[in-house]
């Protein structure tokens, strides 16, 4: 008995002693994840860069009643949630890509090229938004290679536009988010299809099933779990597109297509100096976002009796 | 590693199968439905492919010939003094060390810390290990947004500080999630049997966890030195040194601004070496072209090694979420 109570108390012990071998990384997590959201309360203060918050103003809810103060704001902000919607609307309107990719993906039959298609589809995935823009600028700036072909087979005299053109910016983003990741996407996908059990599989074959039926009947199905899983969290990061990608395409001409509330965010802190409003912008995409996610997590437990979070 | 084991499909088994028990029916729509596929592949793949192959034959190819667009599928009048002049450009073989390394540290410290709090966040009995993991995982989905990350790291004095490439990745929930998986899918005897001969926490992590757990940690490391090897944003806002800048926000720079870097290295070369002929004489686009070479061939030539590899982790990663 008295060795049992002693052992526990040890294991109690001990226990703790674990926790305390993490707490320099939970530290970490603390300051570099946590504390960042006290960074909110510049949003509530008249802050201009030199002077410190201490000294500040405290003006409540100023900044956020002067983004809907007068229409010239309000169609400006309207427009960067516009192009948000735009831009995020897109890519869940094509999320079921990475699935038909994996899906036809593993038809082909041949291993070598199967494997050649997929080692070579998801190296895009590896590279930055930077390199991606370089590779974007030496093929279709004005004195790329794209205008350079164009104009020696004769097709065109002066060069096309394309990057900085404010046509399309939706599309052209897109598509560029989906060379990058759309190889990689699969993975998860060709992940799920083998996962498939392999009766299913023979049970078709046997009743004479075709491969394209089988693909709607035994493949797509078995897909659909992870589909909705993948569809929810992209939902629920609707507002969150990043920064990077529409950082480096920008330019004058197509800035207002392209702006995207992270990089309009960016632009009115770093490139404006108003860093209270663009808190004030930071934390209602941050609070929006969670409701999203949370709603989301309970529709999925809804309609499929388990969460994604 | 047979062909067998990666096959990432149990098609050709199936095939196989059906062809001894029912004639398996190839309607002509499949034959045409798989020559669809087939080009679209290739196409899809061409596209991955041809612009990283394009940059390459572009920079060892005359700059003048590539100024007008001419070398679409092969290089003509090979030379490699692009990249000589490249490398003489001031700030860059600077950066090219930031560079390394922000990879190499940051790596190293990502993958270490990765592996010990996947391993103790599947260890049965943590004071609050619930909590924690939680608290751990959550930072995934939710952030201050990167005005007050900003601020925060001004106010630690982390801006124009190496620290601030590292420190804040060390702890990233993603791969803890993996780790965390993989050692929780090994044999909980072997973690007992050491406990019970007197091993301590830190012995069992170093003897037994972290040589078994090499495939996943393999994993975890190719990741993060890609997400090193390619951060771009924190040297955007944080940092205003040159003498910290990275090989990427270079990168971004001379896209900007190239046309007056040609001139200073066309002008450097006038002066010291033999006047530059038209076809070595440095464009804005050659230095372009040939700076996104540098930064893309370490990626480029670790790639290949790695992919099979990482692939499987995601998948042993993915398989629990």
């Amino acid at each position: 008995m008295r060795s049992e109570t002693m052992r526990s108390q040890s294991m109690r012990s001990n226990s703790f002693r674990k926790f305390l071998y993490i707490s320099p990384f939970m530290l970490l997590l603390a300051v570099f994840a946590y504390y960042p959201l006290y960074g909110w309360v510049y949003a509530f203060f008249d802050y201009t860069p030199p002077i410190p918050l201490s000294q500040s103003e405290f003006v409540g809810f100023k900044w956020f009643h002067s983004l809907v103060e007068n229409q010239v704001k309000i169609d400006q902000l309207m427009q960067v949630i516009w192009n948000t919607f735009g831009i995020s609307g897109l890519g869940i309107l094509f999320s079921w890509l990475p699935m038909i990719f994996a899906i036809f993906l593993t038809e082909i039959k041949a291993v070598r090229f199967r494997k050649f298609i997929q080692t070579v589809t998801t190296l895009p995935n590896f590279i930055s938004w930077v390199l991606v823009y370089s590779l974007a600028f030496s093929m279709f700036s004005s004195e790329g290679m794209v205008n350079g072909f164009l104009h020696m087979t004769g097709l065109t005299d002066s060069p096309t536009m394309f990057l900085q053109s404010s046509e399309h910016v939706w599309w052209t983003m897109w598509a560029w988010a989906t060379w990058k990741t759309l190889g990689w996407s699969a993975i998860l996908y060709i992940a799920a299809i083998m996962g498939i059990d392999e009766s299913l599989y023979e049970a078709a074959y046997v009743d004479g099933a075709t491969r394209m039926q089988v693909i709607r009947h035994v493949v797509l199905p078995s897909m659909m779990p992870t589909y909705f899983v993948l569809l929810m969290l992209q939902i629920a990061s609707f507002l969150n597109n990043g920064l990077e990608q529409y950082f480096v395409f920008q330019n004058a001409f197509n800035k207002d297509t392209i702006q995207v509330l992270d990089l309009y965010v960016y632009n009115l802190a770093m490139g404006g100096g108003s860093y209270s409003v663009s808190v004030a912008i930071s934390m209602l995409k941050s609070v929006i976002s969670v409701v999203l996610l949370f709603s989301v997590n309970g529709l999925s437990k809804m309609l499929r009796g388990e969460g994604i979070v | 590693m047979s062909d067998n084991q990666t096959s990432l499909t149990p098609n050709t088994r199936e095939i196989d199968i059906t062809k001894k028990t029912v004639k398996m029916q190839v309607s002509a729509t499949d034959k045409i439905i798989s020559t669809i596929i087939y080009i679209l592949f290739s196409l899809f793949a061409f596209i991955c492919v041809y612009p990283f192959y394009s940059i390459i034959i572009n920079t060892i190819s005359a700059n003048d010939l590539s100024a007008k667009g001419e070398i679409i599928f092969w290089p003509k009048g090979i030379h490699f003094q692009n990249y000589i002049d490249v490398f003489k450009i001031p700030g860059l073989g600077n950066a090219f060390m930031i560079s390394l390394g922000r990879t190499v540290i940051g790596t190293l410290l990502t993958v270490g810390a990765s592996a010990f709090l996947g391993f103790m966040f599947a260890q049965e009995d943590m004071w609050g290990k619930k909590f924690w993991y939680r608290f751990t995982i959550i930072t995934m989905f939710f952030n201050a947004g990167i005005i007050p990350w900003y601020l925060t790291m001004r106010s630690l004095h982390l801006t124009d500080n190496f620290l601030a490439y590292i420190l804040p990745s060390v702890v990233a929930p993603f791969f803890i999630i993996l780790v965390k998986t993989f050692v929780e899918a090994t044999p909980k005897e072997l973690q007992q049997a050491a406990s019970i001969d007197g091993a301590g926490i830190f012995t069992i992590f170093y003897k037994i966890i972290l040589p078994i757990s090499k495939p996943i940690l393999a994993t975890v490391a190719i990741f993060s030195a890609v997400n090193q090897w390619n951060s771009f944003q924190d040297t955007l806002l944080l940092v205003t040194d040159s003498k910290l800048y990275s090989l990427q926000f270079i990168l971004y720079n001379y896209i900007n601004q190239a046309s007056s870097l040609s001139t200073m290295v066309n002008l450097q070369n006038a002066g010291s070496t033999a006047m530059a002929t038209l076809a070595t004489k440095q464009t804005s686009t050659s230095i372009r072209m040939t700076v996104t070479i540098i930064v893309v061939a370490p990626i480029l030539l670790v790639y290949p090694i790695f992919q099979r590899f990482f692939v499987k982790g995601i998948i042993i990663g993915a398989v629990k979420g």
